[in-house]
């Protein structure tokens, strides 16, 4: 450090020095990072389990250096049930993708959500499956080509993309639902401090808690990190607004 | 005058992505052009080191958490 400066910033410990597997420019990196800036802030390493989904972050324990366990493809909410019930004391999340959360996994979110399931969901909305080569998500947009849709998507035969945000907060044990960003520092803040007041939701016994991240994937989305971002801007969020659906009352979060 | 702060960046972590520099509201990070790290990627640095304000935009965009941020002692 040179002298006269002290430092303000840097990579959370609990995030393990290792290369991450993930594409320039992809938000999976970034979210790994921001939550584990909260667990290393928190202090709450031996305190959090985190599930992992079948998709691009599928190796995410090796990176996160907390509890995790694998789920297979779509069970992510099954598992974390079961992890949180034995273990009511812990902060569970799973973290998932929208192949893996709103598709083959559709049954598992709705009825652990339905369920009133005390733990937090991440939920990585790329509106693609990345892993995979970049085939028609739940979540593609309309209009949107990938490679199972290369005309674009087509609500005619395939639907619009689906609001998960909207679906949950319509069940009655849903406690919090926020849609966040990382395509600004503002929003990358935001979603930061969505994370943390899910995890204080989820403390407190309120309910399942929800945070849809509308993320990217400029490698299937056959652009740049920086298109990517206007990609969001122009077109994602437009559909998928930021915001809040649904929270407690703040009485009961303090 | 000595600038508000600098940043560090771990030029193996960095992928070259280009979040920070076009985040960086005082423009002081490019990525080298001529150099690239042992992954073959060319990687972000302090192209002008006086004019960084420790605003941490760059540190909180960049995916890889490559980048540490110094702000200068008041
Ligand atoms: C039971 C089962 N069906 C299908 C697959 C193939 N598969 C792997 S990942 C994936 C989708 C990944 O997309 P997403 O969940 O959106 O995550 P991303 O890779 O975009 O982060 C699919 C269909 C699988 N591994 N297991
Ligand atoms: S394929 Fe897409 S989702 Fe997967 S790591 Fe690359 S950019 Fe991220
Ligand atoms: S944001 Fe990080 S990975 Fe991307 S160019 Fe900057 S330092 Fe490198």
């Amino acid at each position: 450090m040179k002298p006269g400066y002290e430092q303000i910033y840097k990579r959370p410990e609990t995030l393990l020095p290792k290369r991450m597997h993930y594409c320039p420019g992809c938000f999976h990196s970034t979210i790994h990072k921001i939550i584990m800036e909260i667990v290393e802030e928190w202090d709450i390493q031996d305190k959090v389990i985190g599930v992992c989904p079948v998709g691009c972050s599928v190796f995410a324990y090796d990176y996160l250096d907390i509890d995790m366990q694998e789920a297979a493809h779509g069970r992510a909410a099954a598992v974390a049930t079961g992890i949180k019930r034995m273990l009511p004391d812990k902060i569970v999340f799973s973290y998932q993708g929208d192949g893996d959360l709103a598709a083959i996994g559709t049954a598992e979110t709705i009825h652990a959500c339905n369920r009133g399931e005390n733990f937090t969901f991440i939920f990585i909305n790329n509106g693609i499956y990345g892993m995979t080569g970049g085939q028609m998500a739940p979540t593609t947009l309309e209009g949107q080509k990938t490679t199972t849709s290369p005309y674009g998507r087509e609500p005619a035969t395939t639907g619009m993309p689906i609001k998960m945000s909207e679906l949950v907060s319509q069940l009655i044990s849903v406690a919090y639902v926020e849609r966040v960003s990382c395509n600004t520092p503002a929003n990358t803040r935001k979603a930061k401090r969505a994370i943390e007041k899910a995890f204080k939701i989820q403390m407190k016994g309120l309910g399942t808690t929800f945070i849809e991240v509308v993320s990217n994937c400029p490698s299937n989305w056959k652009c740049t990190p920086e298109e990517s971002l206007e990609w969001i801007k122009e077109k994602a969020l437009p559909y998928f607004p930021l915001g809040v659906f649904k929270e407690p009352a703040k009485e009961e979060v303090e | 005058m000595p600038a508000k702060g600098y940043v560090e960046i771990s030029i193996e972590t960095c992928k070259g992505c280009n979040l920070c520099v076009i985040h960086c509201p005082t423009k002081c990070l490019a990525l080298n052009t001529s150099d690239t790290n042992s992954y073959g990627l060319h990687y972000a640095y302090m192209v002008d080191e006086d004019e960084c304000i420790a605003c941490q935009n760059c540190a909180i965009m960049c995916p890889d958490a490559a980048i540490t941020v110094f702000k200068k002692v008041s």
